[in-house]
Parts: structure tokens; C-alpha cells; sequence
């Protein structure tokens, strides 16, 4: 340390260059673009793991059942099995990658005692929500892009509807971007989050018709998947792909925005109170 | 002058323990503050209030006059916290990690403070190391630099000399100590006496969550002890008159006598050339925090013991 060669330019001090200004407090500029940034910089940065591996995964998924299944199934008429799994597998991914981001990185932080370094700006609590979900949404989004560019050499794959598409993809993630959060929040150890993802998140998914169409299924489970909120995310983004769904995609996308709406009060609150983050 | 840091009737319980029991502190700008007591005394979770880390159960702190509460967003920025557990995060290396400081609090472009807060800290070597592979004194100055980012009025500092070698430590107070100088309140920690003893203009004291010794560290000094002259006698044994005096004997033959002030020295001197006894070896024996903090902090037996040294005058 070399204290005693410090340079002239005085630190900010009360009555001095630069004073502590109250005003500027509140006008200065937000701390969110940054903590959105490094939130995009902590995925982006082991890509390998958290694109990388999840896009190889899907193709997987797509292989084997896509070419075993192929002919043998026709879920929606007129689409062949390898087309009909692209869109739920994708969607699939978006939901699990906003989820995993959001949750680990929160409970990360928190283990390693590095939440502070977020804790102790005056980040608002709307802009700490948003950061965390907003980048868990952007990591959904580059997996959930990359399985379907990855998907269109093998399968032929057409969009009606680009806009419902993008829009059930964004707001599934802007979801799961959420429970996230809430998860990361709530959860003290990593295995809680990893119990939340093998215990509810991967069944819900498996059985929200990512591989099958829900009106294969007997009465009772059709019935059933209706209460399975993944449901409406993956049938109103596969509409947006061949046109065709069990349900209406306003209804869905209802659905899904009152979700997400939901969570995020519920996320807010939990902020606003400082449950479990500030002791 | 808007008190840098104003605390009322703070109190908080985690569980059984009540970590605060009614705190009451005021502490103005530009002061060099000591905030003393034995571990689990509360000096974490104060500050833990004061940085909005933690939720006090009622009473109010303020930092520069906004409530850390209500308006959490101006305190904040009044603030800068090094915290005293040894915190980092591992994806990204030192330099990235005060650009992520900065931009938090909504500064861009501050790179030239952060060279000189890397050249103050002696970081700057080190800005494009991984924090993992950074040691534990280096991890620590690197929390230093995280807290001025933003150059906060006041600066509070969690132990920040724990397991940081002896010339840091000096560097590090002399860094400390002059942005004292430019006008920074600082509010430090330590269980380091005499830091305390060297640095604090003031000091208060917690135990079991209540401030037990506020005072100028002067005054505590003089208040809760007193001096001390250790001698050794070329023969004989000390007279009578000054048994009373006596606190302590070596078996060396060196004596130790209580002094209340300068003026008892030359009574001692006086009753010793009464007695016809000559002096071998004279030690003055300054007041020190140690003791303060003892008599003040202390477990029971040792207020028993530090008492019983001053009543067998
Ligand atoms: N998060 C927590 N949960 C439960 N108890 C806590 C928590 N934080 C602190 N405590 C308790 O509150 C009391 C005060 O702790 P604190 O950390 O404030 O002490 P301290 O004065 O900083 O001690 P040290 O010198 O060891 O750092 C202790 O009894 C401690 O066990
Ligand atoms: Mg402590």
C-alpha cells in the first residue's frame, strides 16, 4: 500500500469538491443496467455449461424419441412426430434455463456470502426483480433460440404465428425467471433448489405434452394437465409454430400473464420485506 | 450539522439472543469512531442495521438524516460498509468486480478512482486476478475498495485489519486515517486495542448489546485507569507507607505501584528517600484500552479481578 504517495485529489467529503448531495441521491443514475449486466456476464461467461449442455440435451431428447417415434405417432394431424417435439422441447428448455438461472444464482450468492455486494447498493427492489429475472430470461431465450436453429437441420419446421411464439416464450420464461427468484430467495441449501427442480419443475414439464398431444391421454390425465400451468406455456407456443392447439392461445396467454403478474407481487413483497435476504 | 450516523433505542433479537438491547449512538461527521466489545457483543449486527442487512426490531438509525428504512436509497449511498466476513465472488477477477461496485451504485466510468483506490490498497498488481486465487489479506483490501467505490461520507469499517499483515495493516491505517483527514467519518471495529487506542478520537463500548462506555478515548483512558510505576529496589523491602500502593510484585523484586497522578510519583520518590532506599530500575506504566476494556467488557471474574486490583490500595 502506498498511503503515503496518494495523490492530490481529495476523496468526496462534506463540504469539499465533490459533496455528499442528497439530491443526487435520488436522481443519480440506477444501479440495474450493471446488475443486469453482470447477471447476463455470470451465465454468459460459462456458456458451456449453462447453453452449451442444456441445448445438447434437447437435441438428445429430439434423437431418440424423434427417430423411434417417427411415423408410429401422429399427435397434431398432418405434422410428423420429430416436428410436433421441436417447439415443446424448446419451450422446455427456455423454462428450465430461466428457472436454473435465476434460482442458482441467487442461492449462490447466498452461500458465498457475495449477496452483499448487491444488498448494500440502493438497488430499488423493482430493479433487483427485474436485473435477476430479465437476465434468467435472456439465458431461456439464447437455449431456447439454439435448439431450434440446432432442431431445423434435421426436422422441417414451419412458423404461422412468429408473434405468438415469441410471446408465450417470453412470458413462460418471464415465469419461471420469477419462481426463481422466489426459490433462491426461500431456499437455504442447494439441494432445495435441486429438489424443486427434479420434484416439481422436470414432472410438470414431462407431463405438460411436451412429448405427447394431451388428447392422447385418457380423460381423467386430460383433464388433470389442465391444472399444470406449463400446460398453457408449451401448447400456446407450440399454436404459435403449426397454428393448432388443445386450448386457445389468448386463454392461455391470459393465463401465463396473470402468472407472471402473480409471482412477481409475490417476489416484490418478499423484497420489499427483506424475508430471508436481510436477516 | 446533520449527524453522520444517529441510532435511537435500537433493539434486535435473533432468536434467544438479544443482539441489540436499546443502542443509543450519535456519532458526528468527521469523527474517527471505535465501536469496542467482545465477540457477540452486537458490533456486527449494528452495523448490519446501519447498511440495511439486517431489520432492527424497533428503534430508528440514521445515516447522514435519512432513515435507513424509509429512505433506504439516499442512506445507502451515504454508506460505505466493509463487512467482516471474508465475502467474494468467484466468477470474476478483482478489477471487474469494482466496475460491478460502481455501476451498482450508478457510477460509470470510474476508472480512475479505481486505479487509485488499487494503488492505495496495493491491488493493482493484482486487478486482473481471479478473486479465488487471491489471498485472504488480499480478498480483505480488495472489500476495502468495494466500500469506496462510491466515496461515501462515511465509511464503516468491520474489522478490517483481521489476518492482514502488520505493514498493510499500517498502510491500511494510514489510508484510513487520511481520508479521516479529507473530511470521511469513519466508524471502525477491531479487537485490536491499541488501533483503537492510536485512531479513535471516540469510543463506545458494547456488551450483550448495550453500549456500556461512550466517551473520547482520552477520557476513558483517564477515567477507568490509571498510572502505573513498576520499580525495583537495590535492597531492602518497600516501606510501609507504600504497601497499599502496591498491585503486584515479580519475583524479579520489581514492584508495581498504583499512581492516581503525576504529583503521587514525587510522594512516592519522597517515601523511598525517607526509607533510605535506592532505586535499581524505574519503569512508568502507561493507562491502556486493554484495561478500560476489561474492567467495562469483561467476564465477571475479570471485573472481580480488575477491581481487586485497584481496592487493595
Ligand atoms: N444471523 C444471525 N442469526 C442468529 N443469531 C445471530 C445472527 N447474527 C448475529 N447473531 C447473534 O447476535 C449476537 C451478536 O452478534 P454480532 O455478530 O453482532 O457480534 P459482534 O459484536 O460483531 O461479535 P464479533 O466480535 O465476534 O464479530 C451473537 O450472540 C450472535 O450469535
Ligand atoms: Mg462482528
Amino acid at each position: 500500500m502506498n498511503a503515503e504517495r496518494v495523490s492530490g485529489r481529495p476523496l468526496a467529503t462534506p463540504g469539499q469538491e465533490a459533496p455528499f448531495d442528497p439530491t443526487r441521491a435520488v436522481s443519480a443514475p440506477s444501479g440495474f443496467p450493471m446488475l443486469l449486466y453482470k447477471e447476463w456476464l455470470r451465465f454468459w461467461k460459462v456458456s458451456v455449461q449453462t447453453v452449451l449442455a442444456p441445448v445438447l440435451t434437447a437435441l438428445m431428447y429430439l434423437l431418440v424419441f424423434g427417430y423411434t417415434l417417427q411415423g408410429r405417432l401422429e399427435p397434431l394431424p398432418g405434422i410428423g412426430y420429430t416436428s410436433f417435439l421441436v417447439p415443446g422441447l424448446a419451450m422446455m428448455s427456455v423454462l428450465q434455463n430461466s428457472f436454473a438461472n435465476s434460482s442458482s444464482s441467487l442461492m449462490q450468492s447466498k452461500m458465498q456470502g457475495s449477496i452483499v455486494f448487491v444488498l448494500l447498493p440502493p438497488i430499488s427492489h423493482r430493479e433487483f426483480l427485474a436485473a435477476y429475472v430479465l437476465a434468467a430470461m435472456a439465458r431461456g431465450f439464447v437455449v431456447g433460440l439454439a435448439v431450434v436453429i440446432a432442431a431445423v437441420w434435421f426436422v422441417h419446421l414451419e412458423v404461422r404465428h412468429p408473434l405468438w411464439v415469441l410471446a408465450f416464450g417470453l412470458l413462460g420464461s418471464a415465469v419461471m425467471a420469477t419462481l426463481g427468484v422466489i426459490a433462491g430467495i426461500l431456499s437455504e441449501k442447494i439441494d432445495q433448489i435441486s429438489a424443486i427442480q427434479n420434484f416439481v419443475i422436470l414432472p410438470l414439464t414431462f407431463l405438460s405434452g411436451v412429448f405427447y398431444s394431451v388428447h392422447s391421454l385418457p380423460a381423467t390425465w386430460q383433464f388433470a394437465t389442465h391444472f399444470n400451468p406449463m400446460f398453457y406455456m408449451i401448447d400456446g407456443f407450440r399454436y404459435g409454430f403449426f397454428g393448432v392447439s388443445d386450448v386457445g392461445p389468448w386463454i392461455s396467454a391470459g393465463f401465463v400473464a396473470v402468472s407472471v403478474a402473480a409471482l412477481s407481487l409475490g417476489a416484490l413483497w418478499m423484497l420489499a420485506s427483506g424475508y430471508k435476504l436481510r436477516h | 450539522m446533520t449527524a453522520a450516523i444517529r441510532i435511537a433505542q435500537l433493539h434486535k433479537r435473533y432468536g434467544a439472543v438479544q443482539a441489540l438491547d436499546g443502542v443509543d449512538l450519535e456519532i458526528q461527521q468527521g469523527e474517527f469512531f471505535g465501536l469496542l466489545g467482545p465477540n457477540g457483543a452486537g458490533k456486527t449486527t449494528l452495523i448490519s442495521v446501519l447498511a440495511g442487512l439486517a431489520r432492527a426490531d424497533s428503534g430508528s438509525a440514521q445515516i447522514m438524516g435519512y432513515d435507513v428504512v424509509r429512505d433506504y436509497r439516499q442512506a445507502r449511498r451515504a454508506v460505505g460498509v466493509v463487512p467482516q466476513e471474508l465475502v467474494f465472488d468467484p466468477f470474476f477477477n478483482v478489477r471487474e468486480m469494482l466496475v460491478f461496485q460502481s455501476g451498482y451504485f450508478g457510477i460509470r466510468d470510474n476508472g480512475d478512482w479505481i486505479d487509485e483506490l488499487l494503488h492505495h490498497l496495493d491491488l493493482t498488481a493484482k486487478a486482473d486476478t481471479n478473486m479465488r486465487r487471491l489471498s485472504g489479506g488480499m480478498k480483505r483490501r480488495v472489500l476495502v475498495a468495494q466500500a469506496l467505490v462510491h466515496k461515501p461520507p462515511v465509511i464503516v469499517l468491520d474489522e478490517p485489519t483481521a489476518g492482514v499483515d502488520v505493514e498493510l495493516r499500517h498502510a491500511l491505517w494510514r489510508f484510513v486515517r487520511r481520508l479521516n483527514t479529507d473530511g470521511h467519518t469513519i466508524v471502525l471495529t477491531t479487537h485490536y486495542l491499541e488501533e483503537a487506542e492510536g485512531l479513535c478520537g471516540r469510543i463506545a463500548m458494547l456488551k450483550q448489546g448495550r453500549v456500556v462506555a461512550l466517551d473520547t478515548t482520552q477520557n476513558l483512558l483517564a477515567r477507568f485507569s490509571g498510572s502505573y510505576v513498576r520499580l525495583k529496589l537495590v535492597a531492602g523491602d518497600l516501606p510501609p507507607g507504600l504497601r497499599t500502593r502496591e498491585t503486584a510484585a515479580d519475583s524479579e523484586g520489581r514492584h508495581t505501584l498504583q499512581l492516581h497522578d503525576y504529583a503521587d510519583l514525587e510522594r512516592v520518590m519522597q517515601e523511598l528517600r525517607n526509607s533510605g532506599l535506592k532505586v535499581q530500575e524505574m519503569e512508568l506504566l502507561q493507562p491502556d484500552l486493554e484495561e478500560v476494556f476489561m474492567k467495562l467488557t469483561g467476564s465477571q471474574s475479570a471485573q472481580h479481578a480488575a477491581a481487586g486490583v485497584h481496592d487493595e490500595r
